[in-house]
Parts: structure tokens; C-alpha cells; sequence
């Protein structure tokens, strides 16, 4: 018995002998931890993205820009397989907490790309953040995720998309100095997306002069709007900001055409249901109305050659507006991959997760498809052009969106 | 007299009482509030009435399906939404076909009678195999069971639909005879409302006196009294079960595509609401009683599409209209606070709940 316990004593000491005399990994070190990737393992990228439900189109849009940045990269980094996984986050913040849970949970994820929707980032951001990892968001545009005081808890997100900042105010300069209307209503789902964007809206309408009849809200499954729109209609606007999704902004369209009072109110939705799905929804009720979003006609000359991609990958045009800024947040990863990654002497892949945030953040004049990216200190790295879009008949009777701008402010 | 009553009185029911008294008077004040600053006219009155039993009676309907399980074999058939929602999905791809063969523009009602025929068949067929499968076998379980199997079922009708026709949306196509409103005078309806509320009125009422009248609709009834006294009457008690599904299943259908053509979408978790509201509406009625889920759906819609807009507004609540579902639910504790067996509920209980 006794010798065995020498035994095992000796055996003790050896083993930690060998480990102290083991290379040292110390050119590898990092703030939060390292990431090792042994040869011919693949560097995972994952999404999560609305990818099931009525407002699939937007997740399912934005996945396709991150395979066609990887197919544009020949599936490699550095000489690395790059596999995609993702989880579906369903447009709400429990999907947002699910799946961020779930990614976060997976030590083997180098970056994500996401999320769709705000109230997803809101409470799934601080989650990845708290693992260690970065993500980039290709259609959030909720102000507060890139606010300065938004907390450490979002240090680990940027954005390729615009901040509503921009958009809501291209919205109420158009209604106001474009289309003379002075009384306006919103409608806000409750979501940070929505009623950020219809708050600066308002906030803008009302500096420019007009006035704002009423601010409603509905939920995002509601499917009779009749009721609130009823009690629009007693406020006698001329114009409605609807920043909402494809789901309920098909109600809104559809119904707003039948409520009595609400004929001749000039509607407008925004880059949330800017989609051939939404013409669906709505049907010829669309027709006529605006929206704005990202302006496709300032985009670089490359977006052309995206587009033949896209054409020839999925045989479609794309679904939602954010397929390009997706395409950017993937390009951004991989150039800040390989900036930061480093190669053992064995191959092995070696990616620090604060120096890639880090290297993500210094992004500078990063030529994308929708501009030249600079990051700030607080994520947010869009060059952000919105235009104002009319549907025309054609749009909805072939179910594509429209190509050129309407109005644009510069 | 009032001594028995004073003993028998618990904190719990004082607590009840108050918290009903206060949100009786927030509703009267709220109303009061919203009448005296005169932005509504009449006729903004009379369109959210309608509204409200568009909506109302088509909650009816798919509380039909709930009801009268519950009344047959006292379970919560929770898959019933999927029952709803399986029969208008599948219609939409033939009334798609239809319209893009232009059959659909020439013969409008035949069209809606094969569109009504194939939500129909397929709910009905959804929920006599649900019965066959999911809860036959466990008919001598201990309650709870079924329950829970109902909850599973749900699931797999979902994510099978999902998987049969995708993760997302269908719209119906446009039918011209259902668009544009009828005057009345100052009063305006929409067609597509006037034909939901009439079309739910009339198979409420063929229901309930098929239920009422015929013989096997008598044996149904004695079926949900005592299963086994009615076993050893001669009544085939699991045939009855099945055409409790049949009926609940054909109504749920009807239902469905009355909900698609008022709505348009249909996508494979579109029955989650309207199946909850509906088992509330069954509730509020009092579950097990076929005219109570009618009264509990039409009350239901009433108060979603009245509640924000005549309690809240007048208070000075912003954006009332995203708290409607707040204020059904708020109707339904109310009403269980003072008939806690619903509206029209207490035949049933006092015998068996």
C-alpha cells in the first residue's frame, strides 16, 4: 500500500515537471481569454438572426449576406475552414436572451453577426458581452445600443447599420419639407426599435413645426388594428410613421385603408418592413405609401457584383434591406481576425477575444458595400444614407422592391 | 343572517372585493372621462362595436372547440389553436391556386365554399386523429396527463406545419366581393366584418340546436353528464367523443379562415393568440357551457376593441391600445371575481369541476 502511494507521489511530481518544462503560451495571452483553433479545425462565425415566423425575411436576408461574404472569401481564413452556425432569435427579447444564451455557451465561436431586431439585442448583448465574445450588428438601429452611456455590458457590440438618429429625422424632414403635411400620428410596437425611431420622428416633426395628433402603440401580434387606428383617425392627421414589422405594418397598411377617416392619410413605414414580404402582407393597400431606409443607389460599386451573387446563389433578389451592411459586419470580423490571430509553431490558430474587440472597434475607413465603416468608441461604425422609397403598383404586383430612391437628403 | 355572513367572510374575499370595486371604478371613471371630452362621435362609438364582435365572434367559435372538450371530457384540449390553425393555412394555398387560375374572380362563392370546405376537412381531421392519438390512450389517466400531452401536441402540429409549409407567411388573396364597406344610413360596415359576424352567428345557432335538438346531440349531452351511465344506456361513448372533435374541429376551421379573411396572414403560429384568447373566452363564459363561449368571445372582442379606447383614454393613459390584451385579461378576473364560474357557468360546476 505504502509504495503504491510513492508510486503515485512520483508519478505526481513527473507530471507537473513536464508541465512546467511544456512551451510556455505566453505570447498568447489576453485580457478576457484566447482562443485556439488547432489546424484544420474550423473558425466558427455564428448569426443570430430572426430566421423563422412572419418577419423572417429580414433574418434570412442578412444570412445570406454573411455566406456570400464567406463564399467571397473562399470559405477560408488563414488558411481556415469558416463555418457558420446560428440560432434563430424570433424578433423579441426572449428569443434575443435564448439564443444569446445558447451562442454564448459555445466556447468554439470566434464573432457573431446580429442581432435582427433591437429588443433582441437589448437583454442577448450583455450575455455575449459577458462571455468574452463580439458581435456585430448589421440591422439593429436603435439609438441606445451605441449610446455613450450605454455601460459596459454592450462593450463587446458594434453595428454596420445606421442609427435611428439619422433615420427618424430623414423620416419627419421628408413629411414636413417634402410632402407640406403639418399633423402626423405614430404607431410604435413597444419595441426599442420602433418606438426610438418614432420617438425621434415626432421629436423632429415638432422642432420643424408640425404637430404630432397622437403617438399610439400596439403589440407586435396584434392582428386587429382597427381599433387604434379608429382612434387616429379622431386626431385628423394627414401623415402616419409606422416604424413597425412586416406582421403588424401589414395589418396597419391593410386595415388604414378601411377605416373611416383614414382614406386619405399619407402612410409611411420604415427599413423594418422595407421587404417583398411587407408587399405581401399589405397587398395592394402598399401602394402609394413610403418608407425609408438604407439608399441602395449610394452604395459602392461593389454592390453590383453582390447582387449578381445573390442572383445566382438563391435565385431571388434580396428580401429585406440589410443584406449588404450584413455582408460589411462579416468582412469587418474576418479583417479584424486576421489582424489579431496569431499561428503557433503546430499550426495552431491563436485569437485573443479583447484584441479582437479592440481591432473591431479601430476599424477605420473599412471600404464596404455600404460605405466607408469607421467605428466609434461606442459601436456604432455606419455610413449611413437614408433615402425616402414609393411603392408603385409593379412593386407589389411582383412582390420587389423598389430600386430607386424617391428623395435623398443630400 | 349577517353574522353567517361576517364569519364566513375571509381576508381573501375582502381583498377580492376591493380589488373588483377599485377596477369597477377606475372603468366608470375612465368611461365618464372619455365621454365628457367628446373626441369619439357616434359613429366612431358604433365602428368599434363592430370591430369588437368581428373579432368577438370569431373567439366564439374557436371557444366552441375548447368548451365542449372540456364539457366531454374535462381537459384543456390545449392543441385546439393548432386545430385553427391548420385548416387556414392549408386553404390558403388552394384559394392562392384559385386566384392565380382566375377561378377565384369569376365564381367568388363557390371559391369561399371550396376554400370553407378544405380549412374545414382539415382541422376536422387534425383533431379526430389528435383524439385517436394523443388522448384515447390516456383517457383513464390521472388528469393532468392529457394536459400536458395536449401541450406537446401543440408543438408537433406547429413545427409539422412549419415544416410542411415553411418558417413564414402565407396572405390570402384578395376577394373583390369581400372588399369595400355597406352604408346604413350614416353607418358604415365593412362587408368582410358584416359576413364574419353573420356566418359566426349562424353556426353558433346551427350548433346549438343540433346540440339541443337532435339525438346525437342528446347523447353528447349525456355523455358529458355521467360517460359511464351513458355507456350503460347504449350510448357509444367514444363515437360521441369524436364528433364532440368533429364538431369542435369543423367550427375551428370555419373560424379560421373567417380570421384570414378579415386578416389576410396566415403563418404556422398564428393560432397561439387567437387559441388563448379563445380558451379565456371560454372561461369567461363559464368552459363547458356552448352559449357561454359564444357570450364569453363576443364579450372578449368587445372589451379588447371598446376597453382601451373608452376606460383609458380619458384617463390620459398613453398609447391605451397596447394594453387591450391587459384589459381582457383584467375583464376576465373581474368576472371570476364575482361568478367564479363565468357568465353562464354554473350548471356545470357544482357537479363535477
Amino acid at each position: 500500500m505504502k509504495s503504491l502511494r510513492l508510486l503515485s507521489l512520483v508519478i505526481l511530481a513527473t507530471m507537473l515537471a513536464s508541465a512546467a518544462c511544456a512551451p510556455a503560451p505566453v505570447a498568447y495571452e489576453d485580457k478576457i481569454g484566447v482562443l485556439k483553433i488547432k489546424s484544420g479545425e474550423p473558425i466558427v462565425i455564428a448569426y443570430w438572426f430572426v430566421v423563422a415566423g412572419p418577419d423572417a425575411s429580414l433574418g434570412t436576408d442578412t444570412k445570406r449576406g454573411i455566406e456570400i461574404a464567406i463564399d467571397d472569401k473562399g470559405g477560408k481564413l488563414l488558411g481556415f475552414p469558416v463555418k457558420l452556425i446560428g440560432e434563430d432569435s424570433a424578433c423579441n427579447a426572449e428569443g434575443g436572451v435564448a439564443a444569446a444564451t445558447k451562442l454564448a455557451a459555445n466556447p468554439a465561436i470566434v464573432a457573431l453577426v446580429g442581432s435582427n431586431c433591437s429588443s433582441e439585442a437589448r437583454p442577448g448583448v450583455p450575455i455575449i458581452t459577458k462571455a468574452g465574445m463580439v458581435t456585430v450588428s448589421p440591422s439593429n438601429t436603435a439609438p441606445f445600443l451605441t449610446d455613450p452611456n450605454r455601460g459596459p455590458d454592450y462593450a463587446g457590440y458594434l453595428r454596420t447599420a445606421h442609427n435611428d438618429k439619422v433615420q427618424g429625422a430623414v423620416a419627419a424632414d421628408f413629411a414636413y419639407k417634402q410632402l407640406k403635411v403639418t399633423k402626423a400620428a405614430t404607431i410604435h410596437d413597444g419595441s426599442p426599435y420602433a418606438e426610438a425611431l418614432q420617438a425621434v420622428f415626432a421629436e423632429t416633426f415638432k422642432k420643424l413645426g408640425g404637430t404630432i395628433t397622437s403617438q399610439e402603440a400596439v403589440a407586435p401580434t396584434d392582428t386587429d388594428m382597427r381599433p387604434v387606428l379608429t382612434k387616429i383617425a379622431a386626431g385628423k392627421p394627414e401623415f402616419l410613421y409606422y416604424p413597425i414589422f412586416i406582421a403588424a405594418g401589414g395589418h396597419v397598411t391593410r386595415q388604414a385603408a378601411q377605416v373611416a377617416g383614414m382614406e386619405k392619410v399619407i402612410l409611411m413605414g420604415a427599413d423594418g418592413m422595407f421587404s417583398p414580404d411587407f408587399y405581401k402582407a399589405a397587398g395592394d393597400a402598399a401602394v402609394g405609401m413610403y418608407h425609408s431606409s438604407p439608399d441602395f443607389s449610394a452604395f459602392a460599386a461593389g454592390y453590383k457584383d453582390f447582387l449578381d451573387k445573390h442572383q445566382k446563389k438563391y435565385g431571388e433578389k434580396p428580401l429585406a434591406p440589410f443584406h449588404a451592411h450584413a455582408y460589411d459586419a462579416t468582412m469587418m470580423i474576418f479583417a479584424a481576425i486576421e489582424k489579431v490571430a496569431k499561428k503557433g509553431p503546430d499550426g495552431t490558430l491563436y485569437i485573443g477575444r479583447q484584441a479582437l474587440r479592440d481591432a473591431l472597434f479601430a476599424t477605420k475607413d473599412f471600404k464596404g458595400l455600404t460605405g466607408n465603416l469607421t467605428c466609434n468608441p461606442y459601436g456604432d461604425c455606419a455610413d449611413p444614407r437614408i433615402a425616402i422609397y414609393q411603392t408603385t403598383a409593379d412593386n407589389v404586383k411582383k412582390l420587389v422592391m423598389p430600386e430607386t430612391p424617391f428623395w435623398k437628403p443630400y | 343572517m349577517l353574522r353567517r355572513v361576517l364569519e364566513r367572510l375571509s381576508l381573501t374575499d375582502i381583498f377580492m372585493w376591493l380589488t373588483g370595486g377599485a377596477v369597477v371604478a377606475v372603468i366608470v371613471v375612465g368611461s365618464a372621462a372619455t365621454l365628457s371630452m367628446g373626441k369619439y362621435s357616434g359613429r366612431h362609438w358604433f365602428d368599434f362595436i363592430i370591430f369588437g364582435l368581428a373579432q368577438g365572434s370569431i373567439y366564439g367559435l374557436i371557444a366552441l372547440g375548447y368548451t365542449m372538450v372540456y364539457g366531454i371530457l374535462r381537459m384543456i384540449n390545449f392543441a385546439h389553436s393548432e386545430v385553427f390553425m391548420s385548416g387556414p393555412f392549408t386553404a390558403c394555398y388552394v384559394a392562392m391556386a384559385l386566384s392565380q387560375s382566375g377561378f377565384l374572380e369569376s365564381q367568388p362563392i363557390l371559391s369561399l365554399a371550396i376554400i370553407f370546405m378544405v380549412a374545414m376537412a382539415v382541422s376536422t381531421v387534425i383533431a379526430v386523429l389528435l383524439e385517436r392519438i394523443a388522448y384515447r390512450p390516456l383517457r383513464a389517466a390521472p388528469r393532468l396527463v392529457p394536459l400536458i400531452t395536449a401541450i406537446g401536441a401543440s408543438f408537433f402540429l406547429q413545427y409539422t406545419f412549419r415544416g410542411l409549409y415553411g418558417s413564414g407567411f402565407q396572405a390570402y388573396p384578395d376577394i373583390r366581393m369581400l372588399q369595400g364597406a355597406w352604408l346604413l344610413g350614416p353607418l358604415r360596415v365593412l362587408k368582410i366584418q358584416a359576413v364574419v359576424i353573420l356566418a359566426a352567428a349562424l353556426l353558433m345557432a346551427g350548433l346549438y340546436l343540433f346540440v339541443q335538438r337532435t339525438r346525437i346531440g342528446k347523447a353528447i349531452r349525456a355523455v358529458s353528464e355521467d360517460k359511464e351511465i351513458a355507456a350503460l344506456m347504449g350510448i357509444d361513448v367514444d363515437g360521441m367523443i369524436v364528433r364532440t372533435f368533429v364538431i369542435g374541429g369543423m367550427s375551428a376551421g370555419a373560424a379560421g379562415v373567417l380570421y384570414a379573411l378579415m386578416y389576410r396572414q396566415v403563418h404556422f403560429f398564428m393560432g397561439f393568440i387567437p387559441g388563448i384568447k379563445a380558451f379565456t373566452a371560454a372561461v369567461l363564459g363559464g368552459i363547458g357551457n356552448i352559449p357561454g363561449a359564444m357570450l364569453g368571445g363576443v364579450f372578449l372582442g368587445l372589451f379588447e376593441s371598446l376597453g382601451p379606447n373608452l376606460f383609458l383614454d380619458g384617463l390620459g393613459v398613453p398609447s391605451p391600445n397596447q394594453l387591450k390584451d391587459a384589459i381582457a385579461f383584467i375583464m376576465l378576473v373581474l368576472v371570476l371575481i364575482f361568478r367564479p364560474t363565468g357568465i353562464l357557468g354554473e350548471r356545470l360546476a357544482e357537479k363535477k369541476a
